[in-house]
């Protein structure tokens, strides 16, 4: 089946829109239940933890420069926490191990 | 007027605050314009995406999505999934704003609801007044854009390693929300980990890695979160530290 990547696109941006303009319009007030509460607490870091790994080690041009720059990620992540420079300083690791072992 | 003071005095200090983080949306942005153009998306349809979506996971998530050929339902259902933390960020930024703010600052004020904005809105003492959002959207929205519109542009030309180098740029960033996140909390922590190894095995396993990838983000989400909203409810005191970014 051929999917229309401009179709693609609209779908995703109304989706996105409403998720954010529903609550401002509509609800306008805290979401008290606990159960929904925990469960988008939880949803972003079981979404980007699948989203990140396995991919990441497929993203690169070898397995090492992807494990050197998912281990460079997770530790920087771990010791220094800023996004900007956790992101640029695992693609400096991943360029200079493609560097060195190709 | 007095209030058109302040509401330009409002949106020049949201111009101050959204440049850094304009800056750093730049080149994250390069880095999603590169996953586009390899998802089959040209510089207009990069550009397109990135401002009308502005956020990087969900666009990440909707790259994904039509890499692997889902459909269109698949492709809301995703999107609802990767950034159902806004709604959340949005029914904040309701009790924020004076009650009585139109309709159509409500509907303005929604559009930049991404991790930093929303960040340096909450900071703000007292009500917030929606000029400040307009301000940081007016520096971070192009930058974004012009970000991924260049990634997608350059894709092409970048040489080989460099391109490789910048396609972890978008994980780099989602590991530092997840990581300090897991730090702070042994539950979390332990959450981050089950959903790896459980993407690691639908992502290898016989018959679970037929499933689509854009659908095993539904799946997964959908399972871990509740399975762990479930067994370890959320305190509210917990809630407030957890410092997502974008």
């Amino acid at each position: 089946m051929h999917h229309n990547i401009w179709l693609y696109l609209f779908v995703a941006a109304v989706t996105i829109y409403l998720i954010r303009v529903l609550p401002m319009t509509l609800i306008r007030r805290d979401i008290k239940n606990p159960f929904i509460r925990s469960f988008l607490y939880y949803v972003p870091y079981v979404t980007l933890a699948v989203m990140t790994f396995p991919a990441i080690l497929s993203a690169t041009g070898s397995p090492v420069s992807a494990w050197a720059g998912f281990l460079t990620g997770v530790v920087l992540a771990y010791v220094d926490g800023n996004l900007f420079r956790v992101a640029i300083c695992s693609c400096v690791v991943v360029y200079l191990a493609e560097l060195f072992y190709h | 007027m007095n209030e058109t003071r302040q509401n330009r005095t409002w949106f020049l200090r949201g111009i101050k605050d959204g440049i850094p983080i304009a800056l750093g949306y730049f080149a994250v942005a390069f880095a999603l314009g590169i996953a586009a153009k390899k998802a089959g998306m040209d510089v207009v349809q990069a550009g397109m995406m990135s401002i009308t979506m502005l956020a990087s996971a969900g666009q990440y998530g909707a790259i994904t999505v039509i890499v692997g050929g889902g459909g269109y339902l698949q492709m809301a259902v995703t999107t609802l999934i990767v950034n159902l933390r806004y709604l959340l960020m949005s029914c904040a930024l309701s009790q924020k704003v004076d009650p009585g703010l139109g309709m159509g600052h409500r509907f303005l004020l929604s559009y930049p609801v991404t991790d930093e904005i929303f960040g340096i809105a909450m900071a703000v003492e007292g009500r917030l007044n929606p000029f400040y959002n307009y301000g940081a959207a007016a520096v971070a929205a192009p930058g974004w854009t012009a970000g991924a519109i260049l990634g997608a542009a350059a894709g092409a030309i970048l040489p080989r390693r460099v391109e490789n180098a910048l396609s972890v740029a978008l994980y780099g960033m989602f590991l530092a929300i997840i990581i300090p996140a897991a730090k702070k909390n042994k539950i979390v922590a332990f959450v981050v980990a089950f959903s790896m190894g459980c993407s690691f095995l639908f992502a290898k396993a016989p018959v679970l890695r037929e499933i689509s990838s854009g659908m095993q983000i539904i799946l997964l989400t959908v399972l871990i979160a509740g399975a762990a909203a479930f067994f370890f409810p959320v305190r509210e005191a917990e809630e407030g530290g957890d410092g997502h970014a974008s």
